[in-house]
């Protein structure tokens, strides 16, 4: 794909985060939509194209009263947002169609019309995982950790230091959920969820959405905000199940969404002023880190420990506190994205200043799916 | 009421070898004839080379500790917290879910690579589970 031929030029969450108990997941879908549309100074018969996850296309496209001429559907969990960016980049570049709008919502905390998640008995994961104890991601995403940190000699210190920087950036942050300062401590004092890992390395529940809307750079520049230009993309997948990862050291998904999107924005790492790495539990900015190659894997550990990450530090990451601190709907790729092009913008509540290129990594399932796009906000 | 059930697995046409194999008291793995690739889960053809030509083969049944989670909550039905959800590296090279048993479900008594064996446990009269329980000497 052609760097820079596509922007963002609508971006926006639903009016409230948080517990929205008068809200259908429908609603918050739609909610973030009318206000991503209002953001962009657009009509709804403006959109032609539509892209959404969990929910289907045809759902959120007669919700709303669109007819789209391309829908994607895409739905492999929590990046799925970054792959419907990446597609209807292409989409948009193929002429198949103009403006592309991307919606998520989840009623994640107070479950109002949202379908419940099960696993068939006689799927692989429903026979070869589900009888031995699993239980929702908390009893499933850490599994592979303890092998990473025996591997790569990562100390439990450090990845409560991950929750603990990302206090600090949400401490910044009106909007996110959890603001009051923690210490290492606190974290490793926090309640037990599944070994080793306690609450406050575990990602928040939480109800919201986000939507965003794009459209070729050429018509960009009429629109009310500045363009957010997508410069990189990158997307892959790996196993429904986290059993069968080929080894915990690190994310085959990862590694080949990250640097696909690396060299197709045609950056090195040190080009970089912003990351936001989806955080579902504290180990995954580390995966990222390393898989994206921004440092060898045995290095993350005390690059994050050291303050490297946090407000003022040289590599600023998950800047709205990410899902430990700032939301976490169910599917949160969509609030990196959103951050991304908040800090491209120059509007972020904590702006890195004069930041020009952010690379916006996320993960869906359990490791099993993963979409890496790279903004920037020069033509 | 009767107790919350473990979830119980259901076999496929490609996966009932596997749970004949574990009434039978072997743990069964497939092997590629073309390229002699062995995997799990099964299905029938290799995922490395693509070839149909494959053989069912009773295990060895040994392996080492990958990793694991020690789960407290939420717990699933049948369940009593902690309880140590697994990953076992077999010797033939594929990697399973599992369950340690005969070991306390402490950090302390789950060392990472530590040896293990299969011990299979009856869950009603048509499916037995394959766990794992420290190796003898």
């Amino acid at each position: 794909m052609r760097k820079k031929q596509v922007a963002i030029v609508g971006a926006a969450e639903t009016t409230e985060l948080g517990v929205i108990p008068n809200m259908s997941q429908i609603q918050l879908h739609a909610d973030a939509a009318l206000n991503a549309i209002a953001d962009a100074g657009l009509k709804l018969s403006d959109i032609d194209g539509i892209a959404t996850a969990v929910e289907t296309p045809q759902q959120i496209a007669h919700y709303l009263g669109i007819t789209p001429t391309w829908v994607d559907g895409t739905s492999v969990g929590g990046c799925s947002f970054m792959l419907h960016v990446r597609h209807a980049a292409a989409a948009i570049e193929a002429g198949l169609c103009k403006t592309v709008l991307i919606t998520h919502a989840e009623s994640g905390k107070s479950m109002i019309g949202k379908l419940p998640r099960s696993i068939p008995a006689d799927s692989l994961q429903g026979q070869f995982e589900a009888p031995f104890g699993v239980y929702g991601p908390p009893s499933m995403f850490p599994i592979p950790v303890l092998r990473f940190m025996k591997t790569y000699g990562i100390t439990h210190e450090q990845l409560a230091m991950v929750a603990v920087v990302q206090r600090e950036w949400a401490a910044k942050n009106p909007r996110a959920m959890m603001k009051e300062p923690i210490t290492v401590a606190d974290v490793l004092n926090s309640r037990m969820i599944a070994y080793p890992f306690r609450l406050l390395q575990c990602c928040l529940v939480t109800d919201g959405g986000g939507a965003l809307i794009l459209t070729s750079a050429d018509r960009a520049k009429d629109f009310p905000n500045k363009p957010v230009y997508i410069l990189g993309t990158g997307e892959s997948v790996e196993t429904p199940m986290v059993s069968q990862m080929e080894t915990f050291n690190s994310s085959r998904a990862f590694k080949v969404a990250g640097p696909t999107a690396f060299k197709e924005a045609g950056i090195a790492h040190k080009d970089v002023d912003h990351v936001m790495i989806y955080d579902a539990f504290a180990h995954l900015p580390l995966y990222g880190l390393g898989d994206l190659g921004f440092m060898p894997h045995e290095e993350t550990g005390k690059f994050i420990a050291d303050g490297h990450t946090r407000p003022g530090g040289k590599l600023p990451l998950n800047t709205n506190g990410g899902g430990l601190s700032y939301m976490h709907s169910g599917m949160y790729g969509m609030y990196a994205l959103q951050e991304s092009v908040r800090q491209m913008r120059g509007i972020a509540p904590a702006q890195v200043p004069n930041a020009k290129i952010s690379v916006c990594h996320g993960v869906g399932g359990m490791f099993a799916a993963s979409g890496t796009i790279i903004f920037t906000n020069e033509r | 009421m009767a107790e919350p059930a473990r979830a119980r697995p259901k076999p496929t046409p490609e996966t009932q070898h596997f749970w004949d194999g574990t009434q039978a008291g072997e743990l069964r793995l497939q092997r590629c004839d073309a390229c002699a690739n062995v995997y799990f889960p099964p299905r029938p053809f290799c995922p490395s080379c693509a070839s149909r030509k494959v053989s069912v083969f009773k295990a060895s049944g040994k392996g080492k500790l990958y990793s694991y989670v020690i789960n407290h909550r939420p717990a699933a039905p049948g369940f009593t917290p902690p309880y140590a959800i697994a990953v076992v590296e077999l010797d033939e090279g594929p990697r399973m879910m599992s369950n340690i048993i005969d070991c306390p479900q402490t950090p302390e008594a789950l060392e990472l690579d530590m040896k293990l064996e299969v011990a299979f446990e009856k869950l009603d009269d048509k499916i037995t589970l394959p766990m794992f329980r420290p190796a003898k000497g």
